[in-house]
């Protein structure tokens, strides 16, 4: 893998050589305002929804090895 | 029942709206056909009884083919990749509901390279899919088994996702329409991201007048995504049957010794076409284009690496189960769920936003994204739509490319300055070559992009070549 990287690399590199000086960048096409809306509780997934789907749900939490292996 | 197959959406939808075929007969042919599936096109498909009651509408009674991209509620979404085998979302993409809404239900859902990155569908963690026109080849990607499960007959149409190129490419590879909408034509609300400023949702059909109708109950603005916001006047089926006063501009820097010979043919004979029909042919200058590779294999990993980091393990998806502590648990679970290209553009992405190389890689290519859009909006001041090849070549053979991941990057040489653009593009069949290195007649697509919102415009254009091209070829058949 670590050739193909250089590889890619290599042609990625090219634009590093162009004067892009006083170019502004571009994150986003579409220009658009930030929205908000009004800080309101709402309906969201239930617990036991959102739980359903966790490779080890306990006590309706997400259940993780310790950070430490032998705390 | 075969008779029923042969119906365009539009078409059936007709005739299911007149009462003269009803739609559970009518959505029961389709899971007949998508049963027969050879080409592992389908990662799910939807079993016997299910899907008849349907919503009146537009769509009502038509059966749709989603890439596994999008999240439908109760059934599994992989996005190609192993670490969401067997994943079912708790909630279905906008983009389905918005079909579910207009009468549509899904058939199955479809494979694609995971995390819709790849060109030939060979990145799948559920192996490749085959070209219905020779199996030994690629459908292209990402959406490739979409494009190939309605060139094959087993649905009469589909949706995918389009980053750099992945509905319009597979489309191209495999003789349909593909349709790239403009960047917020359609919500990205329950379509697993990729690369979030690029990713856009879009028809693949058999014709142009279908890929209208999907795109007209598609698009909209939806408050669970502020970046979507709809086609204003909505999109109408397109009639238009000559290209009078409109002007097609081919970039002056199309090296045309790039492409295969074949393609080039095709291509030629196209813009032929286009004058026959009224339309005017122009020398546009896209100067940024050539650098278009670079830009966009800088900014989609950098976008990947960042969405990719919620596949920890934790909430959803699969988990290593070789981890004594949390930090082994997260490293071996991504280790043994990602496929090797996921991992390669995360690397690549992680890299070109690390500091000291950020402002080289990543905002160097923020600043030519921004030269390749106003490159487009010079064109535009001057023609009406850009036209290119959508691929340099036909499909190519599984294998091919594989070990040669540069070489399938620049497979999205045409497709990929519209994506960084933002602006719409649609492939259509334009008729079949011969490869390189000789085998049966393969598609060519043609690529028509137009300026940001202009679906409707572009679609009529579309409409008006597809009746003179009269692309009637299908797969296994007698070329025509």
């Amino acid at each position: 893998m670590t050739g193909e990287l250089s590889g890619i690399l290599e042609h990625v590199d090219r634009i590093g050589k162009l004067d892009l000086e006083g170019v502004e960048p571009t994150s986003h096409v579409v220009a658009l305002e930030n929205v908000l809306r009004a800080d309101e509780p709402r309906p969201s997934l239930a617990p036991e929804v959102a739980l359903e789907q966790a490779p080890e749900p306990l006590d309706g939490a997400f259940r993780v090895p310790s950070p430490q292996a032998d705390a | 029942m075969s008779d029923l197959l042969e119906l365009t959406v539009a078409q059936a939808a007709a005739k299911i709206a007149a009462g003269e075929i009803s739609p559970g007969e009518y959505f029961e042919a389709w899971r007949v056909a998508a049963a027969g599936d050879e080409l592992n096109a389908y990662l799910w498909r939807i079993e016997e009884g299910n899907g008849y009651e349907v919503e009146d509408g537009p769509l009502k009674g038509i059966p749709v083919a989603v890439k596994d991209i999008f999240c439908t509620e109760g059934s599994p979404t992989t996005a190609g990749s192993r670490i969401l085998e067997g994943y079912c979302p708790p909630y279905t993409a906008t983009a389905v509901r918005r079909l579910d809404a207009a009468g549509a239900r899904v058939l199955g859902k479809t494979n694609m390279d995971e995390f819709a990155m790849g060109s030939s569908n060979e990145n799948s963690a559920y192996g490749p899919v085959l070209n219905p026109w020779d199996r030994s080849r690629v459908p292209g990607g990402s959406s490739g088994g979409s494009a190939a499960a309605v060139a094959a007959g087993l649905a009469p149409c589909a949706i995918g996702t389009d980053t750099g190129g992945s509905i319009r490419q597979p489309a191209s590879l495999c003789g349909i329409v593909g349709l790239k909408p403009t960047y917020g034509a359609i919500s990205r609300y329950g379509m697993i991201a990729f690369a979030s400023s690029l990713d856009q949702c879009g028809p693949l059909t058999r014709d142009v007048t279908d890929a209208a109708l999907l795109l007209a109950a598609l698009q909209g603005r939806d408050p669970c995504d502020s970046t979507s916001v709809g086609i204003e006047g909505g999109i109408l089926a397109p009639s238009r049957e000559d290209l009078k006063g409109l002007r097609f501009g081919v970039p002056g820097e199309l090296a045309r010794d790039s492409f295969e010979p074949g393609v080039r043919e095709v291509f030629e004979a196209t813009l032929a076409r286009i004058e026959g029909l009224g339309g005017e042919i122009a020398e546009v200058a896209l100067p940024s284009a050539e650098h278009g590779i670079s830009a966009y294999y800088v900014i989609a990993p950098a976008e990947a690496s960042s969405n990719l980091a919620r596949y920890d393990g934790v909430r959803y998806g699969q988990r290593s189960a070789n981890a004594g502590d949390l930090l082994e648990m997260y490293e071996n679970t991504r280790a043994e769920g990602f496929g090797a290209e996921v991992k390669r553009r995360i690397m690549l992405g992680t890299y070109a936003l690390s500091s000291g190389y950020y402002e080289a890689y990543y905002g160097q290519a923020q600043k030519v994204r921004t030269r390749i859009a106003e490159d487009f909006t010079t064109a535009f001041a001057a023609v009406d739509f850009v036209v290119t090849p959508t691929s340099p070549s036909v499909a190519f053979g599984l294998g091919e490319k594989t070990d040669d991941p540069l070489s399938m990057y620049l497979n999205d040489f045409f497709t990929v300055p519209m994506s960084l653009a933002g602006i719409p593009a649609i492939s259509i069949p334009a008729g079949l070559a011969e490869p390189e290195g000789g085998g049966p007649r393969l598609p060519v697509g043609f690529q028509i992009a137009a300026p940001a919102f202009a679906e409707q415009k572009l679609l009529e254009a579309a409409y008006a070549l597809e009746q003179a091209v009269g692309f009637e070829a299908r797969p296994g058949g007698e070329d025509g």
